[in-house]
This record gives C-alpha cells, structure tokens and sequence, in this order.
C-alpha cells in the first residue's frame, strides 16, 4: 500500500502555489510575443514535507524558485502560505513583510553566494538584522552561535572569512545563515552539485536532521535524481514551464509514467547496465516563446508522439498511489 | 593493443608565494588505442593539471620535475613551440569544462571549427565552409547549415559542448582528453553527449582520457579507471575490477559515498579528513591521515606498488 502524500493529512498544506505563471516579453526580432516560462503550475508542499524538483535547465525550475521565494512577480496565480495569500503585495513590498523569514533560499554556489567582505558572523548575522530587525548584539550573538551549532561549524571558524573555508563549511555558511531566521520553508536550490562526493552525504544528512529537528518543508531543486530520492518523498518533474509528472518518490522511479521522466531516469548513469544501449533524449527543447497551447509540449521530442499530441495539450491526470502524469497515453 | 599514450613518474610542482605545492608526485599511467580511461578522484586530486601537462598547456606556475609524457612514440616534454602546435589539435585535442567559457564569444562556431581544421589540414579555402559544416553534422548538431552562423551564446550548454566536440575532433586526434566534459550540463543532455564521445572514440580508433569526479558516469563509459588522492595515482584497474573488487582503501570510500539507485540516507557515508596541504612535508602514503586502516609500516618510505593482477596494481601497504 502506498503511502498518502505528507501534505493530506493537513488541511492547508503550507505552501500551495496555485495556476501560477510566468511570461517575460521577447524582446528583438519577435517583439509583442512572450516566453513562457512557467506556466499554469500547481504546487503543493505540506508542513514538514520534502519535495523534489527535477527537470533540465530551461525548463523553469529555476523561475519556480524565484516565484515561490518571491524574488519575482508572478504575471498570474497566486501563492498561498499557510492559507494566506502573498501575491497580494508585490515583490518589492514583500521584502519588508514579516513573511518574508517563513520562505528562504539556500542557493546553488556556497563560495558564488556568499560576500567574499563578510565573516562567517556577518554573513549569518545579516538576515537576522534585515528580516527579523534585531539590533540587540548579545541575542544577534546567540542565534548566529546557535545556527552554528546546528549546521555543525566550529566555533573558531565564525570569524573567518569564506576563502579561508573548504567547500564543506561554505556549504554550511549558506545552509546557516537561511535557518537562522527559523524559516518554515527551504527552498535548496542544487545545494549539493559544487560539493565534492566525500562532503556531499554529510551535507545531505545534516539537510534531513535540520528537517526533523526544526520541522520545516524543503523544496529540494536538483538535477542528481539519485540525490533527490535519498532526501525527497515526492517528486515534482517540469518540462518547458509544465509540470509533467508528479508522485511519491519510489513509486514515480520504479515507474514512472510519462515518457520524459522516462529518458530521464534511464540517462542516471549506471556502471550496472554499461552493456546495454538505453532509450536517449535526443534533440532539444521545442521553443518556450508563445507555444501552442493546443500541442503537448514535449512532443517534437517524445518517442510516443501521436496525432491527438498536437491537437489537444495533455492535462495532469490521477493515475492513483498520489502519481499523476500529463500525458495521453501514460 | 598497444600502449598510445604513456605518462610514467611523472612529478609537477607549483611554485606560488605560500610554498611550493606538490600537485603531481610520481604519477604513472598509460591509454591504449582505442580505449577509454577514466580518471577519478576529489576536487584538487590532480586530474586536471595532469591533463593540462599533457596537452602541454600548463600554468606558468607549474615546473614539471620529473617523468616523461610520450604519445605515439614522440616525447611530450621535450616538444615545445611550433613543433608542440602542429600536434596540438591534430594529434591531441582536449575537450574543456564549461564549453560556454572556453569557446570564443565572438566569433561564430563555423568560423571556430575553420580555424583548427585551417591550421592543420591542407584544405583549400573555398571547402573550409563544408567542412565544418560536415564536422557539425558529425556531432549530430540539427541543422548544421543554420548553426555554423551561430554564436556561442545562442546556443544551449549542451549544443555549445557539442561545438566543443566538434572542434576537438576535427583533424581526427589520435587522443581526446575531455575534462569533465558534462558537468553542468543536464543528466538527459549528459547521456548523449557521452554517448557521442563513446561512438567517436570506438569508430576513430582514437585513445580516450576522460577526466571526472563522478565514478557512475566513469563506470558507465571507461574501460580502465584511474584513481587520484592529493597528487599521487592510487589504484588502476579494468572498470568492473575496481567497481566490484577495490583494493584502496581511498576507491572503496569513493564508491560507498557515490549514491546509487539503492542508497539510503542512513547507509551512505562521507570521506572522513580533507585533501592534506601539498605543501607541506608528507608521508609516503597522502592518505593515511584519512585513513581507518593505517598501520606504523605506512609511514616508512618507500610506498610500494602491490601488482593484484597484471592490470590492477594499487599503492597500498594493506590493500584490501
């Protein structure tokens, strides 16, 4: 029997995204057409649940973070957390909101994202004076020393500064200084792919512990399925802007249903199947600029392609066990 | 088949204002024609400045000790200037890490393609164009005709490592380095750029050195594995011996931290320690400060070479 997802035994899940979309207008040669990069997507993380979010670059994983940081404006839908809207202010007001704290980012880069000026202290210390306002320096001190802890730095590296840290402890910096302000959300932006594989597994495990210990949601963002399902109970796949499968993480690798979670799982190298010749995705992406709403997106690449693939756009069907897929023939 | 390329001994320093670092020390491996060998081990392990010392391309920093680099009979080390170009990209040719860096932004990547095939290859001028167009295809670029006129940043990731290729192969080399040739790129694009290397090296004869730090993807493509830890080669064996049979103690942590299909968070472990400092005075084995197994004997110079098999050796006291 399969376990219901997380976020069904809560009423409100904590974050729940909803017909969310992002369209930039083109700029050039095609000028009054708009790319979309995220479009029409529902998003669902319950309290305490770790989602996964696969799919290759340019499919609008990274957008989706940006919308549900509120790092940008969607062009529509809404997100809700904790039942409450917070597309009702725009962006630029929402950082001086207190929910700005609840949703924070660990991002991809330890040694790109942190200020080569700042100190393990500064730079740990500074959501505490931006997004909670505190100025007192004994308590300033005391939650930087307690988000040390946690994430497991050593107290005399508090006052290096991030060239002088392995990669290891940059990681660290960057995972400290986004709990620091007891987020409910976490959104973990490829936070291991810059790690060596001697550092990732400590990292991975410290992210599950964090997890248990301060009861948050992680969006997990990454292209290493096999990083994915070690620390995610549903996984989230995206292709140009959709989503295309949803389901709990096991169940959606040992079958998955739609062709382009297919490629994908079948591209994990694997020593094991060295000698046999697997299904490869080749090709690239048809363009994300004004597509046709009518034709499924992954058709021009898909081995099941058929003639009801370009005259009606496949929506997300229940395929039961929580899995769903948007495709006709899953 | 015989031994194509050959690096024996072979020991680099770098000079910097902090002291000398010890970057390659007795390093020793060979590539077969027609084979593909993949050499692993941890960010600062010494793959790459192996790499760049083969290609002749290394820092200004870096004094090269000892040892000899011999492909095809022709000693490396000793061809410099104009006689180390014409091999450059006719014999031997490197595929680089993040092609959108190493690929010129402003030129279109026909011309790029043009320009090696210009330095090595008599062809006339007027044919310059169909044969980059044709080297394009070869690395099954869609529409090859449209994307000669193409620059690099119109291009995917993907599309633009598929240039790099291209350009790589282009005077047909009889060795391809590709240094971590799909980091970056996305697992389904990762699977049919190695797929490509893989048919190109099996249909051109041509001896593969592909440089990772991921030994799935190692294990998937190689024939032979090299391992490196802090400057020294450590164990060297067929990829299904040292995937199923490690003998260093250092491969068998790489292999239990890389997660596979069946990893759980709770089973997977991490590599205690950190690389040591290349510049300080080491033991004779770089490992055993890292090490569960180290035993006093590790400590008493020389470290040996313990030959398993005639293809897998391993330089450890106690192997496994």
């Amino acid at each position: 029997m399969t376990a219901l997802p997380e976020y069904a035994a809560h009423p409100t899940p904590l974050l729940d995204a909803q017909r969310l979309s992002k369209l930039y207008p083109v700029k050039g040669s095609a000028k009054g057409t708009l790319l979309h990069a995220v479009d029409d997507v529902d998003l669902r993380i319950g309290a305490g649940e770790c989602v996964g979010l696969v799919g290759e670059s340019g499919c609008g994983k990274s957008t989706m973070v940006r919308l549900l940081a509120r790092l940008i404006d969607p062009t529509s839908g809404q997100i809700l957390m904790g039942g409450k809207d917070i597309t009702g202010m725009t962006q630029a007001k929402f950082v001086a909101s207190p929910d700005r704290g609840r949703i924070q980012v660990v991002f991809q880069d330890p040694t790109e994202s942190l200020n080569p000026s700042f100190r393990v202290f500064q730079a740990i210390a500074d959501p505490l004076r931006r997004l909670l306002r505190l100025s007192d320096a004994d308590e300033i001190a005391t939650r930087v020393n307690r988000a040390a802890t946690l994430v497991g730095l050593p107290r005399e590296l508090v006052q290096r500064y991030p060239h002088q840290l392995s990669g290891g402890q940059r990681a660290r910096v960057g995972i400290a200084r986004a709990i620091v302000v007891e987020p409910e959300l976490l959104i973990l932006d490829e936070p291991t792919s810059a790690l060596d594989v001697s550092v990732q597994a400590v990292i991975l495990r410290l992210l599950a512990d964090l997890r248990a210990r301060l009861g948050m949601s992680y969006l997990f963002v990454s292209h290493d399925l096999n990083v994915v399902r070690l620390l995610c109970s549903r996984v989230v796949v995206m292709y140009l802007g959709k989503v295309v499968e949803v389901g709990p993480v096991e169940q959606l690798f040992a079958n998955p249903r739609h062709p382009y979670t297919q490629a994908l799982i079948a591209s994990i190298p694997d020593p094991a199947r060295r000698r046999e010749a697997r299904p490869r995705l080749d090709g690239s992406p048809s363009s994300p600029i004004s597509p046709d709403p009518n034709v499924c997106r992954f058709q021009s690449r898909c081995p099941r392609a058929a003639a009801e693939c370009v005259t009606t756009m496949p929506a997300l069907r229940d395929l039961g066990g929580g899995q769903s897929a948007a495709c006709h023939f899953a | 088949m015989t031994d194509h390329l050959t690096i024996k001994d072979l020991g680099l320093e770098f000079r910097t204002r902090h002291g000398v670092v010890r970057a390659l020390e007795d390093v020793s491996l060979t590539v077969k024609r027609g084979e593909i060998v993949g050499v692993v081990g941890e960010s600062g392990s010494g793959k790459s400045v192996m790499a760049y010392s083969v290609m002749g391309l290394s820092d200004a920093a870096a004094e090269i000790k000892r040892g000899s680099i011999v492909l095809g009979g022709m000693d490396l080390l000793a061809t410099k200037g104009e006689a180390l170009r014409a091999i450059r990209g006719r014999e031997m040719a490197m595929i680089f890490q993040s092609p959108r860096t190493a690929l010129n932004p402003i030129r279109k990547v026909g011309r790029q393609i043009e320009d090696v095939l210009m330095e090595h290859e008599a062809i006339p001028r007027r044919d310059l164009r169909k044969a980059a167009i044709a080297a394009l295809e070869r690395v099954r670029i869609p529409d090859p005709e449209r994307r000669y006129d193409a620059y690099p940043f119109e291009l995917s990731g993907g599309m633009c490592q598929r240039v790099m290729i291209a350009i790589a192969l282009a005077c047909s080399p009889s060795l391809l380095i590709a240094d971590e040739p799909t980091t970056g790129l996305d697992v389904t694009t990762q699977a049919v750029i190695m797929d490509l290397i893989r048919d190109k090296s099996r249909d051109g004869r041509m001896s593969t050195l592909l440089i990772t730090h991921d030994l799935g993807l190692a294990g998937e493509y190689c024939d032979r594995i090299v391992v490196m830890h802090a400057g020294h080669v450590v164990e060297v064996a067929p990829t299904e011996v040292l995937l199923s049979r490690p003998a260093h103690p250092y491969t068998l942590q790489l292999l239990a931290a890389t997660p596979t299909p069946t990893s759980t968070l709770d089973t997977l472990p991490s590599i205690g320690g950190q690389l040591p400092d290349l510049r300080r005075d080491l033991p004779p084995c770089r490992f055993s400060e890292r090490c569960a197994r180290k035993l006093p004997q590790c400590d008493v110079p020389p470290l040996p070479w313990t030959t398993l098999s005639p293809d897998h050796i391993v330089r450890c006291r106690v192997p496994l």
